[in-house]
Parts: structure tokens; C-alpha cells; sequence
């Protein structure tokens, strides 16, 4: 390790006031996420688990803006590739896969749902679906909430940039603007809404272009960099904290594997250009940027490597064998149970009239 | 003019027959030779056509009703036409007997042709409400139809009404005291009961009142069908002395001839099943032993020259005995091709009266459903039935060896009446031959 | 006791309830400084301010999308679409998200939120303004659908309806609003949801009608008392999840059942009800089981002479009733 460099430049992530804890923290996440993401795509090859759909190339987009958040006290209303932004704000690989093989136990939704549709009530990541973009103005609805309470959470939310042909996606920035409301709108834009890439998808270049016809900010950033993320994102959780409103960050970034497993990108993109992303691979980057401010070398990544592969294989063991859900608890939750306190008999009938 | 539709006889043995279905109402046009109604006998299902276009003026006879051939069921005619009874008719000349007349407990008012909602059905049922009854109310629905408050105001006052044979009142009633003993128990005659009221000849079967949600039990009405299996079960056992007896048959050759010459017959148009192979071994054995395909009767053994081959088909709600006839002049070919078709028909319930009569002898192949072997019951008027059993691989001893074969179990049981158990054996052992020489 | 209009039944229960809890807010298309369209939500801002009574931008994604999101934070919105037929534009919102919150996150999560709509027609509406929307909602589990139809169900419902969990569809019938008068009592009451009402005690024949047809089925049963049909009126007042038990028991009694609805014959909310007695009063019926409903169109027409063919009223429910009575 060089401490000639560390001494002559200051470390990026410290002048963003990270500490080296945090910054290692960062990488770790970027790293799990990773490592279990893959497992999950293997997994589906397998035929152990029906369906997979991948957060991979997004973990510095989602790692770099979860970091912002007070966890367990702001909000977060996320879409289905934000693996790597559900664990960091506290999810564990453990519900990941029980959620992925559909198992009893899996927090998000019983196996009601398909993986990646998260949710925790802990830690105020909102139960999430499967028509797009239907939580962009549920995020405003939140924000509106916080502000009608007077707090100053936040509420994130984030997307792909098809979410932003969605009629909810206008709505919502609508909404978030003429009210001023604390919510950071981001958009994870990895050029392709499965097959079809950003020219076909929008009119204008970038998804930010946008903000100004809703009263807000748009503000581009290289989704690549886990620290440009953090300083972007963080900008706009404060401006939101201060009450001064919403934000549209884009977040820059690329998709390297098919939308999801029963997706064959090769039908619409060519190998070369999916073979160009790897240099810019995030956890690569990341890796790049620690050893250069001295926090990583070979011993140290292998040692994560190893951390990373005993929690993911755990988590594996654990879904694996878990049991099924009961089939009659398909039925259950489908009303709550109102109290027998609010049936109050007036002991009246009344008369009408016309 | 009208013209009478009258309940046809369907049999050679058939007297009686049970609408199933009404496909036109009162009121409905009809066209001469369309199918007007669906009749049901233990022998067969099968329409009747119209005997004249028209407009049905009357239906006398309600669906599930049994009546004599030769009845008039319904009435066609010109529309309005007025028709106040029906036309008497005479029974169809086939040289038969003729049908008695009408039961007396058939109503012939026209309120035997309405249907009944469920609610005025219940109400009859749970109120033991007989037919003869249901005659005396008047219906104040629309069209005359019975409703529910007609059988709501007929029960107020049905307990009113004195029946003949109604319990008299105490005053009217004999003493028991010797002071009081009439003359003619005196003089030997027997001494009067108080008489217990008497309902009128109901020919519904009683319906226990029943709440709903009674544990358990319900009565489910029987299908024409049903009650003439079950009739012809119980006469056949109480006719005929039934013995069985069960023999072993190794099924190689068959099974191998089989395989060997499907394709050949599919190429035909005819599937080659193992029942085929069981028709012809009965002609064989039947050929051989003749007394089999006799009948006993009262005047004598009546021999047969024909052989008919029955063979026993389930239906989803009982079976049917469709027959091969002259099975003896018949190819493999050509009884494959029967047992198809009659099988397929009788599925479909499209089989003509004399395709399920005249048999001397019938099959029953309830070995398709895993029995090993069985006990038939004997078809009246025939005097033996052949149970088929599973084909089972078994082990077997082939000279000194164990080898393993394709076994079955084949039942006969005979009318003791005529044959002896010699003789359905021997009959069973040329059978047997003949299918394990297949060739 | 207190006589109030359909109208102000609403009024005064939103405006009793946002004083007992702080949460409940109301946002919808004209809400606030014009009191609603109807003046359903007349005095409101003036009492609770422009945070509490919010004047919303023209899209009903949104007023239901934000009240969904509200509620899941754990407040308690009123969302106003400004008549049942712009509520299309809301419904994947609704039925996709707002009744499936409970289900899909297995119980921990819940959506807390009333959305109320006028519908229904005979206002010289046309196509756009008559709607009936039950038959779609009511299809949907997980979202209560009501409709009350008299001051005192109104009351009694919407109390109701702040204190239960789950999203409720909350149908208003426009017509209603200030032609249906009634009494309430001063002191609280509640009724819960999927109870229906015995409105009128009957022996012959028993008509199940809610909205402005319970009021024409109530005039139609004045009217064949005359010819000595006694009919009795069950008035729904939950749409989903029904009141199963009320309505045979009434079936039972009289055997001969008419549904009466105003929206298109066909898959409309009575045709459920027709086949849950079909199989389950089978043996009760002494006649087929009747429906009178609107005509198979797409909606309620203008024009004068076709708004009357279009909507059933008291006397075509008459005729129907002495047919059935007669049978």
C-alpha cells in the first residue's frame, strides 16, 4: 500500500465525510449483492427456482444512494432490481432466497408474490408490485404524508427509465412538484426497458430533462460511481429534509444480463457492447478505488470474497430447505379484522322519506 | 284431428316403458318423424318420432312415469284445438299380448304433465302429499300451475277433510265390555277394529321428512335404468340356481397375436381388443357344448341355432348388454368390428331395440377394472354368463420350470337348472383351449 | 334526532370524523375552495384548512395513487373522484395496488383509505355522468364496495368505514344527494359492513334493490300492496363482500325473488345475486328468479324519452313484481 498517495490526495469518499468504515461498508454491499445475485441467476439455471430477475450492473447506482438514507426511518418504495438497495438499507440475503424459492417465512409477502417484489414494515421499505412505475406516485403520497406530519423523512423511490413513459411516473412528479413534496425520484437508467433501448422509449436524451416541466431539479450522474451516487443523492435527501422539495436524479448505468431469466438479450443487442460494460463494471470500480486510496489489496478482496460466499451459501442452505407455504394460506389476508368495538347499535330504525 | 302419441313397446319381452324426456312442450310445434320424446326400458334408451306434425295439445304422461305400451302419453293437433280426453287407441298388432289398460293409480287430469317448482316438489314430499291428492288441488299459478300457497291452503285444510275410514269418535265407537259385544261377534263374526285412517295407494316412494342438514342420509330418486338392473339382478337370482365355477387360462398366444396383427386391423378402421378373442372362444366352446346356449323353461330346454354373443358395457350410471349376433358366421375381423361398434353406441346411447335382444349367452369383462375374478349374475333368459378377469403376469409352472405368463381368471356360472357343473366345465376347458392354442 | 339529506349525511359525518382523528385528510378535483361539485364537502376547508381539505391536479391515478401511499404511512385519506365515470383512469391503482396491499405483503401492510364517487344517472347526465361502476369493483377482494342509499346508512357507514383497514369504495348515487330525505339519531352509532337492511317486511315476494333503486323498488311495493302483493325490500348496503344470509332468509320465506339494479342487465352486480339464490334457495323458488335492470348499452343516453327507456323506475319494478307474483 502506498501511503505516499494517501497522504498527497484526499480520499474522495472522506471529503464526501465517509469514513474508511463506510467506504469498506459500500464495497461490501456492492460485493454481497454481486455474489448473490449470480447465485440466483445459477440457481435458475438449474431449474431449482422458476424465475430470477437481476439487479447486476446496478449495485453502485443503488449502494451509493442507500447510503444517504437514515435506515428504519426513511422511506423506501423500490422497483425490482433493487437488490443491492434492499440489502444495504437492511434486508438480508436470507429473505432474498426465501423469497426467491417462494418458501414459508419470506418476509416480503408470504410467497404471495415473485422475488424481488420487496417489502419490510421494519424498516419502512414499501410493499412493491408488479405493474410498473405504480410506485412513483405512491412515493408522493408518502412524501405527502411526512410533510402533512410535519417529520422531515424522506422517501425514496427509484425505477427504470421505461417507468417514466408510465402516465403514473408524470403524475406523480406532478404531484411532488406543485406541493413541494420530500421525495427523491430516482431513475436507475440502464438503456433498455427489456428489448427496447432509451431512443425508443423517451424523445428527449435524458430522463432529467423532465424535471423542469414538473418544478424540480434533474440531475444526471454516473450510476457507475458508488460515491458520485452518494454525493448526488445526498444533496437531494437534504434539499427534501429542508422542505425544499423533489428531486429527479438519473443515475447513468448499464445492464449486462437479459431483463430476466426468461429474457435472450442477445436477440435484440450485440456481445460486443455487453463485453465494452465490463470495464465499467461496478465492483470493479469500487475494488479500483480502494486499493487506490489503500484500503484493498489481494488478501483483503479475498477475504470479503470468502465472507461473501459463506453468507450467500447460508442463505442458499437456509431458503432451500425451508418449507413450502401451508396451500390454504392462500386464503388468509384478504380482509383485516375490524374490532367488534366499532359495531355500535344505534337500537333505531329510522324512517325516510322522499 | 289429432293424433294420439302412444308409449311404443321396445322389446320382444317389453310391456311397459318410462318417459325420460320430453323434448317438446304444450303448446311447441312439432314436425312429423322429429324426435318428441326420449323412452327408457331396461333394454333400451332410444326417441320416438312424431307420429304427425302439429302443435302438442297435451301431455298426459310426465317425464319418469311408466306406463303399458299402447298408452296415449301426449296429443297432437291444430293449434287451439280442444281435446278433453284421449283418443282410444289400439294396442300396437305385433301378435303380442296385449297391454293392459291404464293404472288406475296414473292420474290423467292434466295436472300430471306440469312441472312442479322446486319449492311445491319439497312441499309434497316433506307433507307426504300423494298424486291422488295433488289431482284434487286447483292451481292458481299462471296456466293453472300449482304454487306454493295452493299447497300452503291445501295442507290447512287436508286435516279437516273426513277420509273414509277416519277414526269415529269415541261415542261411535263399539264398546269393549261385554254389555256392548254386537251379535255378530256373538255369533262368530269377527269383532270390528277401530278402524286406522287409511291414505290413498300412493305410488311415490315415501320421502322421510327431513330438516335440512340432517347427518348423513338423504333419498335420491332411482333412474329407469337403475330400477330395471336392480329388478332384473333379483328376478335372475330368484329364477335360476346360480353356480360358478373359475378357471385359469394363460393368455401368450392371444396376447401375441394380438400385438402381431393390431396394425393390420387398425389399417381397417377396427381397434383388435381382447374381447374379440373372448367372443370368438365362446362360439367355439358354445359350438362344442350347444346345451350352453339353450334356455330352461317350464315346457322344456329350448335350444337355440343363433349365437348371440352378449356383451356387457358400462355406462356412467349402469350397464347394457349390447349383442354380436351370429357370432358363429362372424371373422375376427368382423366380431372386432361389432364389439366396436356396439360398445361405442351403447356409450352414446344410440343402439337400436334388437341390438340389445335375442342373446344366448353374455360376457362380462370386469377385469378391466382389476378384479381377478368374479361371480356373475346370469342374463334371463340365458342359461350361463362368462366373467372375464385382470390379465395378471404370474408365475407359473411350465413343465417342471417357473415361468412367467400373462394369466387370467375365467369365471361361468350356470343355471343349475339345466346344466350341470361337468358340463360348464367341460365348456370351460374347450374355451380355455381354444385361447391358449391361439392361433 | 336530526333529518337530513343523502347529501348532508356525508357532509357531517366527514366533517364529525376529521374532527375525532387528525389523519384524515380529503383530496379530490375541486375538494377544497369550491366544496365539491355536489357541495359534498361544503365547509370543510373553512374549518380544517387547505392541509387537511386539498385541492387536487386533474388525475384520478393520482388522487387514489397519493392516497394509497398516505395511507400506508398510516394516515387515513378521503380521495374524491369527481364522478364514478373518471374513476377509469384509477383503476389499476385501485384494484392492482390499493386491494392488494394486504394480500401481497402477507398482512403487514395495510392501505387505510375511503374513495368516494357519485354514480348513477336520471340527472340528464348522459354517457358521462350516469355511470354504474359496482359490478366491476364489487368483483375484487380485498376492496369493500358500498353503497348506502338512505341518511341513516350513510351516517353509519362512513363511521364505519374510517375504522376499518382496508381500501372502500364508497358509491354516492348523484340522484340521491337532496331527493332522499331521512332521520338520524344524535347519538353514535355504526353499521358494519356486509349487513344488508330489511327496508320493507314482505310475505310474496322478495325484491332486492340498493342505490335510487331501493327508493323506486320501495314506491313499487306501495303500489302492488294495493293489488294485495306484499313484498319484501332488501336493501344491500354492502355491495362486496355480500350479505348471503339475509337475502335467502327473505328467499326462503316469500319463494319468489326480483333483483332489481340500474346498471346494464348483463354481469351487472344482480346477476351474482341471481345465481347465489339459483343454487343455493334452489329448493325455496316457486318461480325463476327475476331481474330488472338497465338495457344492454353502453350508457345511460341524453336525450329525455331515451334516459326514461334506459332507467328502471317504480313502475316497470311494479309490473315485474305483479308478473312474478302472479307466476
Amino acid at each position: 500500500m502506498s501511503t505516499q498517495i494517501a497522504l498527497q490526495v484526499e480520499a474522495k469518499h472522506r471529503g464526501l465525510g465517509l469514513s474508511d468504515e463506510q467506504v469498506l461498508e459500500m464495497y461490501w454491499n456492492i460485493l454481497l449483492a454481486r455474489r448473490l445475485d449470480e447465485r440466483m441467476w445459477i440457481l435458475h439455471r438449474q431449474h431449482q427456482v422458476a424465475f430470477h430477475i437481476s439487479g447486476i450492473g446496478h449495485e453502485a447506482t443503488q449502494v451509493g444512494a442507500a447510503f444517504t438514507l437514515k435506515k428504519g426511518y426513511d422511506w423506501t418504495h423500490l422497483y425490482y432490481r433493487d437488490i443491492a438497495l434492499a440489502l444495504t438499507i437492511g434486508m438480508t440475503p436470507r429473505d432474498m432466497m426465501l423469497s426467491l424459492y417462494g418458501k414459508q417465512g419470506d418476509p416480503a409477502s408470504g410467497g404471495r408474490q415473485m422475488p424481488s417484489h420487496f417489502g419490510n414494515r421494519q424498516l419502512k421499505i414499501v410493499t412493491g408490485s408488479s405493474p410498473v412505475a405504480t410506485q412513483i406516485p405512491q412515493a408522493s403520497g408518502i412524501a405527502f404524508a411526512i410533510k402533512y406530519k410535519g417529520t422531515d423523512e424522506v422517501v425514496l423511490t427509484s425505477f427504470g427509465e421505461g417507468s417514466t413513459s408510465e402516465g403514473d411516473f408524470h403524475e406523480a412528479l406532478n404531484w411532488a412538484g406543485i406541493f413541494k413534496l420530500p421525495v427523491i425520484f430516482l431513475c436507475e437508467n440502464n438503456q433498455y426497458a427489456i428489448s427496447e433501448p432509451t431512443a425508443k422509449e423517451m424523445p428527449v436524451k435524458n430522463v432529467a430533462d423532465r424535471a423542469v416541466a414538473y418544478g424540480m431539479p434533474g440531475v444526471i450522474v454516473d450510476g457507475n460511481d458508488a460515491l458520485e451516487m452518494y454525493r448526488v443523492v445526498r444533496d437531494a435527501v437534504e434539499r427534501a429534509r429542508r422542505g425544499e422539495g423533489a428531486t429527479l436524479v438519473e443515475a447513468k448505468t448499464y445492464r449486462p444480463v437479459p431483463h430476466s431469466s426468461d429474457d435472450d438479450d442477445r436477440t435484440y443487442r450485440s456481445r460486443e457492447e455487453v463485453e465494452g460494460w465490463k470495464k465499467k463494471d461496478p465492483v470493479l470500480l469500487m475494488r479500483r478505488y480502494l486499493e487506490s486510496v489503500g484500503l484493498m489489496d489481494d488478501a483483503r478482496a479475498q477475504e470479503y470474497e470468502a465472507r461473501a460466499k459463506q453468507a450467500v451459501d447460508d442463505a442458499n442452505e437456509f431458503a432451500r430447505n425451508a418449507p413450502y407455504p401451508l396451500a390454504e394460506t392462500a386464503l388468509e389476508n384478504v380482509w383485516g379484522q375490524v374490532s367488534e368495538q366499532w359495531s355500535v347499535d344505534s337500537g333505531q330504525k329510522p324512517s325516510t322519506t322522499h | 284431428m289429432s293424433t294420439n302419441v302412444v308409449m311404443p313397446q321396445l322389446g320382444e319381452s317389453v310391456i311397459e316403458g318410462t318417459i325420460g324426456k320430453w323434448f317438446k312442450q304444450v303448446g311447441d310445434k312439432v314436425e312429423q318423424y322429429e324426435s318428441i320424446m326420449e323412452v327408457v326400458t331396461d333394454k333400451v334408451t332410444t326417441e320416438i318420432p312424431s307420429p304427425a306434425a302439429g302443435t302438442v295439445l297435451q301431455i298426459l304422461i310426465a317425464e319418469g312415469a311408466t306406463v303399458n305400451a299402447g298408452t296415449v302419453v301426449a296429443i297432437i293437433g291444430a293449434a287451439g284445438e280442444s281435446v278433453s280426453a284421449p283418443v282410444p287407441q289400439k294396442p300396437s298388432d305385433n301378435g303380442q299380448a296385449l297391454a293392459p289398460t291404464l293404472p288406475t293409480n296414473q292420474p290423467t287430469s292434466k295436472l300430471s304433465n306440469q312441472r312442479l317448482t322446486p319449492v311445491v316438489a319439497r312441499m309434497l314430499a316433506d307433507n307426504n302429499i300423494a298424486d291422488a291428492e295433488l289431482a284434487t288441488i286447483q292451481g292458481t299459478g299462471e296456466g293453472g300451475r300449482i304454487s306454493k300457497k295452493d299447497i300452503e291452503n291445501f295442507l290447512k285444510t287436508r286435516g279437516n277433510s273426513k277420509k273414509p275410514g277416519t277414526a269415529l269418535e269415541a261415542w261411535e265407537q263399539p264398546g269393549t265390555g261385554e254389555l256392548f259385544r254386537p251379535t255378530e261377534e256373538v255369533f262368530g263374526k269377527p269383532y270390528p277394529q277401530t278402524p286406522t285412517p287409511t291414505l290413498p295407494a300412493q305410488d311415490k316412494p315415501d320421502r322421510k321428512q327431513q330438516a335440512y342438514g340432517s347427518v348423513g342420509e338423504e333419498i335420491v330418486p332411482v333412474s329407469p335404468m337403475r330400477k330395471a338392473i336392480a329388478e332384473h339382478m333379483v328376478r335372475s337370482k330368484q329364477i335360476a340356481p346360480h353356480v360358478t365355477s373359475v378357471h385359469e387360462a394363460d393368455m401368450s398366444r392371444v396376447i401375441a397375436y394380438q400385438k402381431a396383427h393390431e396394425a393390420e386391423f387398425a389399417k381397417q378402421g377396427v381397434k383388435l381388443t381382447l374381447t374379440a378373442f373372448f367372443v370368438q372362444a365362446a362360439v367355439v366352446a358354445l359350438k362344442a357344448w350347444p346345451i350352453v346356449n339353450a334356455s330352461y323353461t317350464d315346457q322344456g330346454i329350448l335350444m337355440k341355432r343363433d349365437i348371440n354373443i352378449g356383451i356387457a358395457v358400462a355406462l356412467e350410471d349402469g350397464l347394457i348388454v349390447p349383442v354380436v349376433k351370429h357370432a358363429d358366421d362372424k371373422s375376427l375381423l368382423g366380431i372386432a368390428r361389432s364389439v366396436n361398434d356396439l360398445a361405442s353406441r351403447a356409450r352414446e346411447k344410440r343402439l337400436q331395440p334388437d341390438e340389445v335382444q335375442g342373446g344366448t349367452f353374455t360376457i362380462t369383462n370386469y377385469g378391466i377394472f382389476g378384479s381377478l375374478f368374479g361371480m356373475p349374475v346370469i342374463n334371463q333368459p340365458q342359461s350361463a354368463i362368462l366373467g372375464v378377469g385382470t390379465i395378471q403376469k404370474r408365475a407359473v409352472v411350465r413343465d417342471d420350470a417357473i415361468a412367467i405368463r400373462p394369466m387370467i381368471y375365467l369365471s361361468i356360472t350356470i343355471d343349475h337348472r339345466l346344466l350341470d357343473g361337468a358340463i360348464g366345465d367341460q365348456f370351460m376347458q374347450k374355451l380355455k383351449q381354444f385361447l391358449e392354442e391361439y392361433k | 334526532m336530526a333529518t337530513l339529506t343523502n347529501i348532508d349525511a356525508i357532509t357531517r359525518t366527514l366533517q364529525e370524523e376529521m374532527r375525532r382523528d387528525p389523519n384524515i385528510f380529503i383530496t379530490g378535483e375541486d375538494v377544497g375552495v369550491r366544496g365539491g361539485v355536489f357541495r359534498a364537502t361544503k365547509g370543510l376547508i373553512e374549518e380544517f384548512g387547505d392541509k387537511r381539505v386539498v385541492d387536487s391536479p386533474l388525475s384520478e391515478l393520482s388522487i387514489v395513487a397519493i392516497g394509497i401511499g398516505a395511507a400506508m404511512y398510516g394516515l387515513h385519506p378521503v380521495c374524491e373522484i369527481q364522478f364514478a365515470d373518471y374513476i377509469a383512469p384509477a383503476f389499476n391503482q385501485i384494484v392492482n395496488e390499493a386491494a392488494r396491499v394486504r394480500y401481497r405483503s402477507n398482512g403487514t401492510w395495510t392501505c387505510p383509505m375511503i374513495i368516494r364517487t357519485p354514480y348513477g344517472g336520471g340527472v340528464g347526465g348522459g354517457l358521462y355522468h350516469s355511470q354504474s361502476i359496482e359490478a366491476t369493483y364489487a368483483h375484487v377482494p380485498g376492496l369493500y364496495v358500498v353503497a348506502p342509499s338512505t341518511p341513516y346508512d350513510i351516517v353509519g357507514m362512513l363511521r364505519y368505514a374510517f375504522r376499518v383497514d382496508d381500501p372502500v369504495l364508497f358509491l354516492e348515487h348523484k340522484k340521491t344527494y337532496r331527493l332522499i330525505k331521512g332521520d338520524v339519531p344524535d347519538d353514535y352509532y355504526t353499521i358494519p359492513f356486509g349487513k344488508a337492511d330489511v327496508k320493507r317486511a314482505g310475505t310474496d315476494v322478495t325484491v332486492v334493490a340498493y342505490g335510487l333503486m331501493l327508493h323506486e323498488t320501495l314506491n313499487a311495493a306501495e303500489q302492488v300492496a294495493a293489488d294485495d302483493i306484499s313484498v319484501e325490500v332488501i336493501d344491500p348496503r354492502t355491495l362486496n363482500p355480500i350479505d348471503k344470509a339475509t337475502i335467502l332468509a327473505s328467499v326462503k320465506k316469500t319463494s319468489k325473488a326480483l333483483i332489481v339494479y340500474e346498471d346494464n342487465l348483463t354481469l351487472g352486480w344482480g346477476a351474482e345475486i341471481a345465481a347465489i339464490i339459483a343454487s343455493e334457495a334452489f329448493e325455496y323458488l316457486d318461480a325463476p328468479v327475476m331481474r330488472v335492470a338497465g338495457p344492454d348499452v353502453p350508457a345511460v343516453p341524453f336525450a329525455r324519452t331515451m334516459q326514461d327507456f334506459f332507467m328502471p323506475n317504480a313502475e316497470k319494478i311494479a309490473s315485474a313484481i305483479r308478473k312474478l307474483a302472479k307466476y
